[in-house]
């Protein structure tokens, strides 16, 4: 071999050597960082001590690299448990339940700490806990109530984003109804337990459970989260407006408003309920028994006759849309083509979609700005309907007709064939 | 002297119309108990000159484009008077023309009629049916709804698999990469223009060849007739023949019309790329029992794609129904039963594999 050759190859193969050493070294000192020696036993120890492997990776805390030692304190990285556990080695120990809220907030809290992980992820949680009902009783000495890890978890604590999380929105009334819907949890503070079970019967839960729609209203979504408190009588409507707002702005405006602030009424839940608030239907307006109008007018006041007047037309709009709807079905089902009609009668609809939003304003000059108009267009639609079929009509004779002439021409066909056959026979 | 001889006086003193039209009054029409298999022929050139008739008159109205076309065609249904008329009778017209293509193909094929001398008169047959399965695929898209849009995605992706050539017949179906309205424009020229400039060219020849050779004998009728010579029957052509072909015209005309009052052609939905495909799509019923089939096709068979395997497969039965006249190697007279038997079983093959296309979800 070329002695230049040989020592060049040399060369190569020991720069070679040195850079596996390298990464060697470099993987050793990663792994000394992340040892967790705490899970080397206590994924072996019963409950409440213990916690696998498998259930601490799927903590989010330990998906972005801290360990039992963020909390806990003590050194993970010795495997001797008496330097492990040791007060040099800032060991907390078990973490008792008063300290819990300002042990997560020593983090959560801090801004800059919390930016390294998650930019977007906020740092105020402590701060409006502590302006929630929970923080103001557990600030009281009450230990019963909320803290962190009751609603989060621990130990297997996931992103809100987890739809696995307590926090997921799909869960959150399940874990507020963990204590909420627990009477004997609830006795001592006086307030009723079924809120879960009214939500479950309302238009929100459904929309949540069966629709699957994440942005739909959940407890936290009214209450607020970390600032959990019930909404005053008087911020009722302004939290049902940060989804429903041209309700909002029509009551604001109506005699309602100052009436139900009078009589002290909390705005929108005092017709519509507050947990369980059911599908509205035009069964809700109007002056029969089971009307929400009926709560507070009598017949004979003006309020009274507003309420049968705008259910009377909404009912005319409903039903002359009905009819619409089932003219121009049957003229779709014999084949004719009504799609223009179809498609007004989608705008009748939607009027009548905006007149069930315009109920909000009570009055009845504004509930016909848009019930007049889906009237007139009902008419239209149920008018072509209507001609539709009778142009069926008139191209069926057409046919009896059309079929009437064909057969006389076959017939004479037939036999004048006959007869020139016969002739030259 | 009457209108009509004075007419016919002052066409022969000019242009010899006694000669001109000798062939027509001497041709003659074997009469016997098959005979009847012979007017499916004119009834597909009715069908033909109706769809030519119809479509002209839908041209009148009709703007392709996607922004258009459904509209034109809701405008023709709804405002043009006895529009729904036209463009029921238009789509139920193709579909029975294709129907009757498919009756007197397996009625030629049944009763020897493509063996010599008319081998052309079936090879000009065979291109006009495929003809009208492309008429049929390019009219489907016209008017631009729901159905019609995904079920040309699903059909012009099939030619899509095909190795080499199926990436550039695709973007040349479709106009690029997606069914857009650069199909449905190119989907329109090839309807209302090339095919029928092709097609009215093919059946003049075909025409022209059958006048040439005159209807074929089944070969059963031919042996009786040579056993017994005085059983021979014969009909003239014109009129007796013409005026019972008229008869069934005439019934043709009445049922289309009673199809097209009783259930008019729909029109369905305004196409929208961006909305998902309707369930359980299917193409229409002539190409149903192809496309069943590639459904059925597992992914892989001997290590070839299904799908490639089956469009090769209908692409064998195609050409050998093509060379039907040069498989079958008889003597006229004689009768070959493995042809019998392979059309009974590609006719059974096609119905049945057409009724479970309609029934299988």
């Amino acid at each position: 071999m070329n002695p230049a050759l040989f020592l060049s190859a040399l060369r190569r193969g020991s720069r070679s050597l040195l850079a596996c050493v390298l990464v060697l070294l470099a993987s050793a000192a990663l792994r000394a960082q992340t040892k967790d020696s705490c899970l080397d036993c206590h994924q072996y120890l019963p409950e409440p001590m213990g916690v696998s492997a498998e259930t601490f990776s799927q903590d989010i805390h330990a998906q972005k690299g801290l360990t039992c030692a963020a909390c806990h304190g003590g050194d993970p990285n010795s495997d001797d448990p008496e330097k492990a556990m040791s007060r040099a080695a800032k060991w907390k120990g078990k973490i008792e339940r008063r300290q819990i809220p300002e042990l997560c907030g020593s983090c959560h809290s801090d801004a800059a700490f919390m930016k390294s992980y998650n930019p977007t992820l906020r740092v105020d949680q402590l701060q409006q806990y502590k302006t929630s009902v929970h923080g103001k009783q557990w600030a009281a000495g009450d230990d019963k109530v909320a803290v962190c890890t009751d609603c989060h978890g621990v130990h297997n604590l996931r992103s809100p984003s987890d739809s696995r999380s307590s926090v997921y929105p799909t869960n959150i009334a399940g874990t507020c109804a963990r204590c909420h819907a627990d009477a004997a949890h609830m006795k001592s503070y006086g307030i009723p337990t079924d809120q879960f079970a009214s939500y479950q019967k309302s238009v929100h839960y459904e929309a949540m459970a069966e629709g699957g729609d994440l942005s739909a209203p959940t407890c936290s979504t009214c209450h607020g989260n970390h600032g959990a408190a019930p909404p005053g009588v008087e911020s009722v409507v302004s939290v049902c407006s940060t989804c429903h707002v041209f309700q909002a702005e029509l009551f604001e405006k109506s005699p309602h408003e100052a009436a139900f602030a009078q009589a002290g009424f909390p705005g929108c839940v005092t017709c519509h309920s507050n947990h369980e608030i059911r599908h509205p239907t035009d069964a809700m307006i109007g002056v029969g028994p089971r009307t929400v109008c009926v709560q507070c007018h009598a017949e004979g006041d003006a309020g009274y006759a507003a309420a049968a007047g705008m259910k009377a037309r909404l009912v005319e709009l409903g039903s002359e849309l009905d009819k619409s709807n089932a003219i121009l079905a049957t003229a779709e089902q014999a084949g004719m083509e009504v799609g223009e009609a179809k498609l007004e009668a989608g705008k009748a609809h939607d009027a009548l979609v905006k007149a069930r939003v315009t109920i909000h304003a009570f009055d009845m000059a504004k509930l016909d700005e848009d019930v007049a108009p889906g009237l007139k267009l009902a008419k239209k639609t149920y008018e072509a309907g209507e001609a539709a079929l009778h142009e069926r009509t008139v191209r069926r004779q057409g046919l009896a007709a059309a079929l009437v002439a064909i057969v006389v021409v076959l017939i004479g066909l037939k036999l004048y064939i006959g007869a020139i056959e016969r002739e030259s026979e | 002297m009457s209108l009509l001889a004075a007419l016919k006086r002052w066409l022969d003193e000019r242009f010899g119309w006694e000669e001109l039209t000798a062939p027509l009054r001497k041709k003659m029409v074997p009469s016997h108990r098959y005979s009847y298999w012979y007017f499916l022929g004119g009834m597909t050139l009715f069908l033909f000159l109706v769809q030519i008739v119809t479509g002209a008159l839908l041209l009148l109205y009709y703007r392709p484009g996607a922004n258009e076309a459904f509209e034109s065609v809701q405008f023709i249904m709804t405002q043009v008077h006895f529009g729904w008329l036209v463009r029921s009778i238009h789509s139920w017209s193709a579909n029975l023309l294709i129907f009757m293509a498919f009756a007197h193909l397996f009625s030629v094929l049944f009763l020897r009629s493509y063996r010599k001398p008319r081998e052309l008169t079936w090879l000009s047959g065979m291109v006009l049916l495929a003809l009208m399965l492309g008429f049929g695929f390019t009219g489907y898209l016209l008017p631009w709804n729901m159905l019609a849009y995904f079920a040309t995605k699903v059909g012009t992706a099939i030619p899509g698999q095909l190795p080499l050539i199926g990436t550039p017949t695709l973007l040349f179906l479709r106009g690029g990469e997606e069914v857009t309205g650069a199909t449905l424009n190119r989907m329109f020229g090839l309807h209302v223009a090339i095919l029928p400039a092709i097609a009215t060219m093919l059946l003049l020849l075909h025409l022209a060849l059958i006048q040439w050779f005159g209807m074929s004998v089944p070969p059963r009728i031919e042996k009786e007739w040579r056993q017994a010579p005085a059983s021979r029957r014969e009909m003239r052509f014109f009129p007796n023949f013409l005026l019972r072909e008229l008869m069934a015209w005439f019934v043709a005309l009445g049922a289309l019309g009673a199809l097209a009052a009783l259930f008019p052609w729909e029109l369905g939905v305004k196409a929208d790329p961006f909305a998902s495909a309707p369930a359980g799509i299917k193409p229409e019923w002539y190409f149903l029992f192809m496309f069943q089939t590639l459904r059925m096709i597992p992914a892989k068979v001997l290590g070839i794609e299904g799908e490639l395997l089956g469009i090769l497969g209908f692409g064998v039965l195609g050409a050998a129904a093509f060379l039907v006249p040069f498989l079958d190697r008889k003597k006229p007279i004689d009768t070959s039963r493995w042809i019998t038997w392979a059309a009974v079983l590609v006719l059974v093959y096609m119905v049945a594999m057409t009724i479970y296309g309609f029934i299988a979800k």
